[in-house]
Parts: structure tokens; C-alpha cells; sequence
């Protein structure tokens, strides 16, 4: 499958279903994740001692202070937004089909991600608004893939 | 699941896992960090967007049924454990699948979390565990389904049945 990489210049402008073509790949900026993130985001919704205690982080099966898969699949969304959905038509979401945990995304790292265009379609109850097939991949700086996920994105449409 | 072994989850069993009130100040602080789309940030935009009015993020949503869940999990733990046995410790998820957002979530909603077990089966590749499967759901304050998703847990075999481990 063809693909190919939405340039700089192109993300100026707004972005509508028109402009994600099958097979599309929109590269990620950086994130990088502190210990005390990990440790906030666990204490406020998954108080785990492997993720709030880097003792017991390192003998669980995590092998160090990580974030939870949860925490991780936010900041691949928070990636997303700052990459493509807030320089968009992006209706949101309605349903992610599958979410896969790969690796551990540890305190200190530093982490990008991608999307790519899967499919899309126009509703066709709302021909205002598209249905993009989106995979998110959260990666480490050697590309080595942390967490992915794919679901729905909806998006308007630019000529209805 | 909430302490138990393998073998003492029944398939079928619902547990409750307890209800979160969403106030504005936590839905417009979860967004500005994780998922800062207009929508879920500002009450003139969000009236803009696709659904009308400031809705809380999915994510966010889905981070509050963990919390409950691992409330939960921790409460039967420490009851467990005052009845002199050891619990069943949660594992690490693989992830999971077929999350729906079927009704936005907005400030001042109150979601009330569950988990129903829908399946378990052994690990040949890994005889201390076994995974169990659970139909994940959070229902508003007019008792209508908001969220659900359906996950796999590693889940421990109770310890009579574990290889004895050499020193």
C-alpha cells in the first residue's frame, strides 16, 4: 500500500476528510514522560505500587517505574491531538476496536507516534461527517512500538 | 478479579465497582493534559462541536473505570488478606477491545462503573495463570450504558496448584 507522509506545509492549513487519503501517515511531535507524571497520573487513577514506587516497580514484571497502559494510551492521544485532530475538522470518537499494552512506557523515556489512515467513508446518514480508520502507535525514540490502537475518528467533510 | 483466584471466578459474576461524580474542573484539567480538543475545554466551542456542549474526554472516562476498578480490587485485597489468606494479585493487562462511547459524559454526570466476567480459560504456555475475560461498562445517573469495553486479564491459579519453586 501506497504511502505517504502529510508535509509541514500542508498542516498550516486545516485539515478536512478530503485530505486523509487510505494509507496517509501523520508522524507524532515528542512527549516526554517524567517520574512524577507517572506517579501523578497512578496515584490519581491507577494507585499500583508498579506504578507508584520505583522499588516495587523494579522486582514487578515491569521491570521499572512505568506508566499504566491507560496513562500510555493518553499520551498517544494527547500526541494525536497536537499532531493532527486539533488542526482539523476531527469530530472525535466514538469507539477505539482494539488497544494493545506492547511495552512498558517507563519514566525518563521520551516518546513519538504516528497515525495512519486505514480506511475511511462518508456517513452516509451525515454526508457532512467522514469515518476515518486510524491506527495509533506510540514509539520510542529507536521506533520501537509501545502501544496500538486503533479506532474511529470522525471527521467533517470539507464539499458535503 | 477483586482478589480472587482462577478458580474461584465464577463466569457470569458482576461486580460493582463503585460511581464517580465528573465536575467541570477535573473533565477541563484531564482534557488540557491528555486530550485538549476545543469540545472538551470550552463551553462556547464545545457548543460549536459535535456534541453541543463540554463533554469529558473518552480517555478520561475510561481512566475513572480503572480507578473504581482498582479501588475495588484493592478494598477485596485488604479484606482478603484480614481473613488471613492472600489475595489473588491483579496482573498487567495486555490491552483490550471493542471500546464504545455510546453517550457523551458531561460535567455533573455521575457514571456508576461494573465489570461482568465473561469467560476465563487456562494458559498451556503459562500453568500458573489463566486469563479471565470481562465485559467492562459505566452507566449514567438515568441508568443508561455510556461506556463499555471488553478486556483480558492475566490472573493467578490458586497457590495448592503451582510447581513448588526451588530455593
Amino acid at each position: 500500500m501506497a504511502t505517504s507522509c502529510i508535509s509541514g506545509s500542508l498542516l498550516k492549513y486545516m485539515l478536512y476528510y478530503e485530505d486523509f487519503h487510505e494509507g496517509l501517515v501523520i508522524p507524532f511531535g515528542t512527549y516526554y514522560l517524567s517520574r512524577e507524571e507517572v506517579m501523578e497520573f497512578a496515584r490519581a487513577f491507577e494507585p499500583q505500587p508498579m506504578h507508584l514506587d520505583e522499588t516495587a516497580a523494579k522486582s514487578s514484571v515491569l521491570g521499572g517505574l512505568a506508566a499504566s497502559g491507560w496513562h500510555s494510551s493518553a499520551i498517544l492521544i494527547r500526541l494525536s491531538v497536537e499532531a493532527y485532530a486539533n488542526k482539523s475538522a476531527a469530530m472525535a470518537s466514538n469507539s477505539m476496536e482494539d488497544v494493545k499494552w506492547l511495552k512498558p512506557v517507563y519514566a525518563g523515556e521520551t516518546l513519538t507516534g504516528r497515525a495512519t489512515v486505514l480506511s475511511r467513508r462518508v456517513s452516509s446518514k451525515r454526508p457532512e461527517m467522514g469515518i476515518l480508520k486510524i491506527r495509533f502507535e506510540l514509539l520510542d525514540q529507536a521506533g520501537g512500538v509501545k502501544v496500538d490502537m486503533t479506532g474511529v475518528q470522525f471527521m467533517g467533510v470539507r464539499n458535503p | 478479579m477483586i482478589g480472587l483466584y482462577l478458580e474461584e471466578i465464577e463466569v457470569g459474576r458482576v461486580v460493582q465497582l463503585g460511581s464517580v461524580h465528573f465536575t467541570r474542573e477535573a473533565v477541563i484539567s484531564f482534557a488540557k493534559k491528555y486530550d485538549p480538543q476545543p469540545f472538551h475545554l470550552d463551553d462556547a466551542a464545545a457548543a460549536r462541536g459535535p456534541f453541543g456542549k463540554l463533554t469529558a474526554s473518552g480517555w478520561h472516562t475510561a481512566a475513572k473505570w480503572m480507578q473504581c476498578y482498582v479501588a475495588t480490587n484493592q478494598a477485596a485485597e485488604n479484606e482478603t488478606r484480614s481473613l488471613g489468606r492472600e489475595p489473588a494479585l491483579l496482573g498487567p493487562s495486555p490491552g483490550f477491545t471493542n471500546l464504545r462511547w455510546i453517550k457523551p459524559v458531561c460535567p455533573g454526570d455521575t457514571i456508576t462503573y461494573r465489570s461482568t466476567v465473561t469467560g476465563k480459560r487456562d494458559l498451556n504456555s503459562r500453568p500458573e495463570w489463566g486469563l479471565v475475560f470481562a465485559l467492562n461498562e459505566g452507566f449514567n445517573q438515568w441508568g443508561e450504558l455510556v461506556f463499555s469495553f471488553e478486556s483480558k486479564v492475566l490472573t493467578a491459579r490458586r497457590p495448592v496448584h503451582r510447581p513448588q519453586l526451588s530455593s
